[in-house]
């Protein structure tokens, strides 16, 4: 067993077992702090497959602005310290019987798949040939939905703000 | 299986789906409902980028999608937010079960 | 031609008047809706001698022929080609009689009714019903087409409704009112059916299309008698079906129990509607389809004839022992029409044979007059002494000299006493009758003898018999009876009666043998002095019996009414036919069909719907529980559902 399948062990325990964490946790803190670990482990797997840019941007947004953004709503909504309500015995088992058995189905399906590798050129997902591709304006260029993300990020920034805001009673 | 390679992180990605799946139905209160929609989107992206590495590895279409997923998923975690605050306000309570008045 | 724009003014100024005083007038101006109303009516009978004038003298005779002219015509509903209701206004000798005679007699009616509803709060009401119902009746006479006569005749049928339960705080008038309504409403649906059959096979609703297409042979005729049910022709039963119509609005027996009852209502309204002229709408139809009745169907006019004689006689008996004023001049009313109706019956058409017809219209016209004349003359009597029963009445001749003279006259008019106008069209009638059917003249001679017996039975016993003492004497009686001296009624309830008076004797010179025939031809009629005797001399007979009976008290009606006994209680109870209908009514058709039918309604039909609602709501309950607003079941749901597709996409061996 080489060191990199030792790692990759460790990175999906990481992953699964804050994710599974994250959602079963009592207190709601904790279940952040959980997510916090399951997505700084999904940031490692990137880094493990060599695609380091994306790892960054994981950390970046997800660590750096996600996680803090619910830490956020948390503390608004003054939620942070009590135990929360245990869900119903029937919605965890009809929940479990559905997850499980949906599972079980994708898991099967993979494991009979055979997956053909098409190309044998690798490109380097280095920032470099990112960059390039991204704000490319050619056949593969992705300079049209970059924009459009930019205009979506906008317009939600803007709904953000009209939903939540606090509309004074006129007095 | 030593080898690591497309179908173990595919398993890692199915099994943190799924896991959100179950969060998404099971918990009550809409942060973590939140949290589990994050963990969905982001088996997603494990998939893209799995895929891309794997299979196409002559492209970096699955890295983009991963990008602008991330995007989306940010702007949607902003919203998501707003919306919670809000009803916060309005019900002071952030259980989904409070807010139902899609009811019959 | 005629000018066609004021003839329709006409109905047009009552229908105004009736809407103007009902919206506005009621509640702006009510003191005035009774000068209004009579006014405006005052317009509409100017203009309809107008018209009687230029079409009696001057554009309706065509060659020595009356015409009938469409003076106005307006299609209104168009179903197909050739079919229509159309709004229009026909001009013929009886139509142009009958809006002399309905505007004549309800602008007497409306003056009347300024004095003897002067101190009721609700006159503007009265007025207005007054009003609607005269539009109804001048629209019902000027009728192109039959469709258009059933609908004003519906609408005469409501305001006769309005009217006799105008009192509706009295149970007794509210009762009638209904009693009225159902029973013609029965007969109408007779009417409508009638309507139905005959405009079916001739494809036609307009007057003269369909009598002339149901009178010359064709293709028409020979469908409509070729096509039979139960015996008798699709004809004779479409006339019949009409008849039983004009049967029921013109109180025929056995459809005559609601007119005794209508007298609930104010008397003006029973002078004006249910004596003169509504009623009359019975004859005025046959009249109006008479030539059919006559060429093509004589057996339907057979049945006129019967049900016309046998009423007759039948009210003039039960007449004879009611006490009420109002009731035996109800009865006298359906007796009188009772002889319009047989005159019809025993009528041929054209020339010497249609004498029945045109003595049915000259009685239809006389009697209009005199019995307006005798309803407001009672009506003055009960306005005096507050009290519709003779027993109550006496002696009045002194307290009341002009209803006394102007009553004694039409008593005498009705009773066929020569000059006087009944005597003119009563021989006409029974001239008629003895040319055709012997039968008929004897029973009808018999009735008239005992109309002039019960008409001065009423007289004596109203103005005569004893002396009159006031219902409610007080300490100062002599005080109240001589303030009752002034109380005969104000000039607005004298004028109409000396009017009607000065007319019931000389109507009876009006040339009808000229203007009204069945053909529009002038028609000689000889003046047989020999055979007028028998006639008068029975009602002399009769009138001297009343004299004895009645211009003193004595015990010679109660010894006589004894020796009667079984036969005069039965007249008396008006020959139980109210307790008969009463009996088929409620304990047959309520029990045998009315019960079962609604068992069926409520358990069955409405069982059926309701068991319907009831499982859709049980069903609803049970599935609106996915429904349950909460979005963690709709994700539920949702997943379950992508699971099964996904697993039927995969493993669905197509």
């Amino acid at each position: 067993m080489s060191a990199s399948t030792i790692i990759f062990y460790i990175l999906s325990a990481i992953i699964v077992g804050g994710g599974l964490l994250a959602v079963t946790a009592r207190k709601i803190f904790r279940a952040a702090v959980f997510l916090l670990f399951s997505l700084i482990g999904i940031a490692g797997l990137y880094f493990y497959m060599n695609y380091e840019f994306l790892g960054a941007v994981q950390i970046v947004v997800y660590v750096g602005g996600i996680i803090v953004l619910i830490i956020f709503s948390i503390l608004l909504t003054a939620e942070s310290g009590s135990d929360m309500k245990k869900p119903a015995l029937s919605r965890i088992l009809f929940s479990a019987l559905a997850t499980i058995f949906a599972c079980a189905l994708t898991l099967w399906l993979i494991k009979q798949h055979t997956f053909h590798v098409n190309e044998s050129t690798i490109i380097e997902p280095s920032v470099r040939n990112i960059g390039r591709q991204m704000l490319s304006t050619t056949e593969h260029g992705y300079i049209l939905p970059f924009e459009v993300v930019s205009i979506l990020l906008l317009a939600a920034m803007i709904g953000c703000i009209v939903i939540a805001i606090k509309i004074k009673p006129k007095t | 299986m030593n080898e690591i390679g497309l179908t173990h992180i595919l398993v890692i990605s199915t099994l943190l789906f799924f896991i959100g799946v179950y969060g998404f139905l099971t918990r009550r209160n809409m942060i973590i409902m939140l949290m589990a929609i994050e963990l969905i989107l982001n088996s997603v992206n494990i998939n893209f980028v799995a895929f891309n590495k794997y299979i196409y590895s002559g492209k970096l279409d699955g890295l983009f999608f991963t990008l602008f997923i991330t995007a989306i998923a940010a702007a949607e975690a902003a919203v998501a937010i707003a919306i919670i605050i809000n009803l916060y306000r309005n019900y002071k309570s952030i259980d989904i079960n409070d807010a139902d008045s899609m009811k019959y | 031609m005629l000018d066609s724009t004021y003839i329709a003014l006409i109905p047009v100024i009552p229908a105004i008047s009736f809407l103007l005083i009902a919206l506005v007038g009621r509640r702006y101006f009510p003191k005035l809706c009774g000068i209004a109303g009579t006014l405006s009516l005052l317009v509409s009978f100017l203009l309809s001698s107008v018209v009687a004038c230029q079409y009696f003298f001057e554009v309706g005779k065509v060659e020595g022929v009356y015409q009938k002219i469409i003076a106005m015509k307006q299609v209104w509903l168009q179903f197909a080609p050739g079919v229509s209701i159309d709004m229009g206004i026909l001009l013929d000798p009886i139509s142009v009689m009958m809006i002399v005679i309905v505007t004549f007699i309800s602008l007497m009616v409306h003056i009347y009714s300024l004095g003897y509803m002067k101190e009721d709060t609700r006159i503007s009401t009265y007025y207005s019903f007054l009003s609607l119902f005269t539009f109804s009746m001048l629209g019902l006479v000027l009728s192109t087409n039959i469709f258009q006569i059933y609908i004003f005749w519906e609408l005469v049928g409501v305001s006769s409704f309005l009217l006799i339960g105008f009192y509706y705080d009295k149970p007794s008038a509210v009762a009638a009112s209904k009693k009225a309504f159902i029973v013609t409403r029965f007969a109408d649906l007779g009417f409508l059916i009638g309507i139905l059959i005959l405009s079916y096979y001739t494809e036609t609703l307009d007057f003269r299309t369909l009598i002339a297409r149901l009178t010359t042979d064709g293709s028409y005729l020979s469908s409509i008698i070729s096509a039979s049910f139960i015996g008798c022709s699709a004809l004779t039963w479409g006339l019949i079906l009409v008849f039983i119509g004009g049967a029921g609005k013109s109180a025929m027996f056995p459809l005559h129990i609601w007119l005794p009852d209508a007298m609930e209502g104010p008397t003006p309204v029973s002078a004006l509607i249910h004596a003169a002229t509504m009623v009359v709408a019975g004859v005025y139809l046959v009249a109006r389809l008479f030539p059919v009745f006559s060429i093509s169907c004589p057996e339907a006019l057979n049945v006129v004839a019967y049900i016309g004689i046998f009423s007759s006689l039948f009210a003039a008996v039960i007449a004879c022992t009611q006490t009420d004023i109002k009731r035996v001049l109800a009865y006298s009313t359906m007796s009188q029409i009772g002889f319009m109706m047989f005159a019809l019956g025993v009528s041929g058409y054209g020339g010497e044979k249609g004498l029945g017809y045109m003595a049915s219209m000259f009685h239809l016209f006389t009697h209009a007059i005199f019995k307006a004349l005798l309803f407001l003359g009672a009506g003055a009597v009960i306005h005096y002494v507050h009290s519709n029963e003779m027993n109550d009445m006496g002696g009045l001749r002194k307290n009341m000299p002009v209803t006394h003279i102007t009553f004694l006259l039409a008593c005498l008019a009705i009773a066929g006493i020569p000059p006087f106008a009944g005597f003119f069209s009563k021989e006409e009638i029974l001239l008629a009758a003895w040319n055709s059917n012997k039968f008929i003249f004897y029973v009808a001679i018999i009735t008239a003898a005992l109309t002039a017996f019960y008409m001065f039975r009423l007289y004596f016993s109203i103005f005569w018999n004893k002396e009159f003492k006031p219902a409610h004497v007080n300490d100062n009686g002599v005080k109240e009876t001589s303030s009752h001296k002034n109380h005969e009624g104000g000039i607005s309830m004298l004028f109409p009666l000396i009017i009607l008076a000065i007319l019931s004797v000389i109507a009876g010179f009006v040339p009808f043998n000229r203007l009204v025939t069945s053909d529009g031809v002038e028609l000689n009629t000889e003046f047989h002095l020999s055979f007028s005797i028998a006639p008068v001399l029975l009602a002399i007979a009769g009138i001297t019996i009343a004299t004895i009976f009645y211009r003193k008290q004595n015990n010679l009606p109660q010894k006589f009414s004894n020796s009667l006994n079984g036969f005069y209680t039965a007249a008396y109870k008006k020959f139980y036919m109210d307790e008969l209908y009463l009996f088929i009514t409620k304990k047959i058709i309520f029990n045998c069909v009315g019960k079962p039918a609604a068992w069926i309604d409520k358990y069955i039909v409405d069982g059926a719907i309701n068991g319907i609602a009831g499982i859709t709501a049980i069903f609803s309950d049970l599935i609106k529980i996915v429904q349950s607003g909460k979005l963690q079941d709709y994700a539920i749901y949702f997943i379950s559902g992508v699971i099964g597709l996904v697993v039927l996409v995969i493993y669905w061996k197509f």
